[in-house]
């Protein structure tokens, strides 16, 4: 892949007391791509993320994200990214569109509010269910208003913590066909998952396991180092495997 | 600090109240219950005791003796008792709170210039309930001894009799509690029900998870926290207004002094609250423990403010608690103008203590607050 590099990470740590939950990890991710953090459940996946997103402080190394440093100007991270964190964290007790309204004040959109909400609600499939709450939205229809607030101002990168976790394979199919819409738009598209089948929908990834980088690169790239025929679920497992 | 931003966050939180009615009434209805409750329940002057007399004397003097402990307001004769011990058994089984006994030679003694002795037996095991009863036995004696020394010794001395003292109760000349309650409960109501609905309202966006969306955006922590409290402080004006209504329609309590003074001090007050409920969110992650930790305040707002009992009764330590607690200083403002009609000149330094709170708690609670998930 090419292009302006959007996120280096060089040998980012982080440790909780005795435990390193991510463990001197090393990437760049280019503008548009769309790319994979994998790893079983407590891999550091979502610890990686936090601090990309400037919600956690690194305890070493350290990373820059569309061109500001996270460890030093986590305001200035959080004002250029997107995030979706893992649990549902709108509000269920405000319709879609005061969720989406409220988050293009905080954003700080002024007058492009409107068009921004009419963009975020076409390209989300959520035209007609601005009035509905979004406590009563279907498990994809939230997935969809939680990716609208988070790229209601127009980030260049968007994080995704687990975003299909819990939700039915269509939803899911078309979460994933928003996902490389982004991307061909230009957004990067960052996005963790434990499910080993959606692998193949990245342009690249890496594979992380107790905090640390065991694969990195397009998932073809993957499947020709590690191996021989088998498929990436085939080759997750296995290094899963041999680390235990 | 930025208008826009703080204004979604203040219009979302007046959404949210909006679209939880339920507690939006408990709101409302707590304080009216509360006052209504306390204003009618809440008597420290202790009226009527219900009495038994054994008069062994059945004169019209050992009758007019009663008559007169009787007008006192403070007992009500409920029988007569056939003996010494009987009139103590009625005190004993809680059928009599007091009993008068007058000797027989009750009369015969007062004629013949001997001391006749009479006892009141006084419930004294609640000390509040019975001194009034107590003081005012012993009123009715000396009144009585007063007019027999001046019998025996002729009307002319009756104009010189050496002290003449005259208490003149003011601001509250009926001396009724509730008139001294109202007020109090309007600083005891405000100070709990806000600290915990924004204690509350802080954890349950941690527990439910739009914390961690929010603390992503740009969002900076005052925003958050002000935010927060704005639509809290509405609510507290309404409360206040109220009470203070229902107390000056139902339970007659005057407004002495300048309302614009009460309500601007009030702000102060409600903020120094909020501010505490935004602190208290603080401590803990989940909804129970800012529960438990709320209580660790509420309990003391009501038993050492000076809200229940005097704070010149108690001992140092528990003052210096009190002293604590924006409630204390509040009190005392409030009772001041409403009770007794004096304003910022002589109040300042409360009003100057409650803002004080209001910044320092406010401060305080975001400094404690992270836009990390650490």
């Amino acid at each position: 892949m090419t292009g302006p590099v959007v996120v280096a990470v060089q040998g980012l740590s982080k440790s909780f007391g005795p435990l390193r939950a991510v463990d001197d990890v090393s990437f760049e991710i280019v503008q548009g791509e769309v790319f994979g953090f994998l790893g079983p459940n407590g891999s550091g996946k979502t610890t990686a993320i936090r601090m990309l997103c400037g919600l956690m402080t690194p305890t070493a190394g350290g990373a820059q994200v569309a061109g500001a440093d996270v460890a030093r100007e986590p305001d200035a991270v959080k004002a250029r990214i997107g995030y979706m964190s893992q649990s549902f964290g709108l509000y269920r007790d405000l319709t879609v569109d005061e969720n989406l309204g409220f988050y293009s004040g905080v954003y700080g959109l002024g007058t492009a509010q409107r068009e921004r909400m009419a963009w975020a609600k076409q390209a989300m499939r959520l035209t007609e269910l601005g009035g509905r709450l979004a406590g009563v939205l279907s498990g994809g229809q939230r997935q969809r208003l939680a990716l609208a607030c988070a790229m209601i101002h127009g980030p260049r990168v968007v994080f995704l913590d687990e975003p299909t976790a819990g939700v039915d394979p269509a939803a899911r199919r078309l979460f994933w066909s928003i996902i490389h819409e982004r991307a061909n738009e230009g957004v990067t598209m960052i996005v963790t998952t434990h499910y080993m089948d959606e692998a193949e929908r990245f342009d690249r990834l890496v594979f992380l396991s107790r905090g640390r980088v065991k694969a990195l690169g397009t998932p073809a790239e993957v499947k020709r180092q590690f191996g021989g025929g088998m498929s990436l679920e085939d080759v997750f497992i296995a290094i899963q495997e041999s680390e235990t | 600090m930025n208008r826009a931003r703080l204004g979604s966050m203040i219009r979302k939180e007046f959404v949210q109240m909006r679209r939880d009615p339920g507690t939006l009434r408990i709101v409302l209805a707590v304080p009216v219950l509360q006052l209504l409750l306390f204003g009618y329940a809440i008597r420290t002057d202790v009226r009527n005791l219900p009495t038994v007399v054994f008069d062994q004397s059945q004169t019209q003097e050992s009758r007019e003796f009663v008559q007169r402990l009787v007008a006192t307001g403070n007992f009500e004769v409920h029988g007569a008792a056939s003996s010494y011990r009987a009139a103590l058994a009625a005190v004993d089984r809680g059928a009599a709170r007091a009993a008068f006994v007058l000797p027989p030679d009750y009369a015969r003694d007062l004629k013949r210039g001997r001391t006749a002795a009479v006892q009141v037996l006084v419930d004294a095991s609640d000390p509040t309930a019975s001194s009034s009863a107590i003081a005012a036995a012993q009123l009715v004696g000396q009144t009585i001894n007063v007019e027999q020394v001046q019998r025996r010794a002729g009307v002319a001395l009756a104009s010189q009799l050496p002290i003449d003292v005259r208490v003149r109760p003011l601001y509250n000349p009926a001396l009724k509690s509730n008139v001294f309650v109202v007020p109090g409960i309007i600083g005891m109501i405000l100070s709990n029900v806000l600290i915990m609905l924004t204690a509350m309202s802080l954890v349950r966006e941690r527990e439910t998870g739009t914390l961690e969306q929010l603390i992503v955006t740009p969002l900076a922590r005052t925003e958050i926290m002000l935010g927060k409290i704005t639509p809290y402080v509405l609510v507290g004006y309404v409360q206040m207004t109220t009470v203070l209504l229902l107390g000056h329609f139902v339970f007659g309590v005057p407004v002495r002094g300048p309302l614009v003074t009460l309500y601007a001090a009030s702000l102060l007050f409600i903020v120094a609250n909020l501010g505490m409920g935004l602190f208290i969110s603080t401590l803990g992650r989940t909804q129970q423990q800012v529960v438990q930790s709320a209580v660790f305040i509420m309990l003391p707002n009501v038993l050492l403010s000076g809200f229940m009992f005097p704070r010149e009764a108690m001992p140092f330590a528990a003052r210096a608690f009190g002293a604590l607690l924006p409630l204390t200083y509040y009190l005392q403002l409030i009772r001041g103008i409403v009770l007794k009609g004096v304003g910022l000149r002589e109040l300042w330094p409360q009003a100057a203590a409650l803002a004080a709170f209001a910044l320092g708690f406010f401060w305080f609670a975001t400094q404690r607050f992270h836009k990390t998930l650490e």
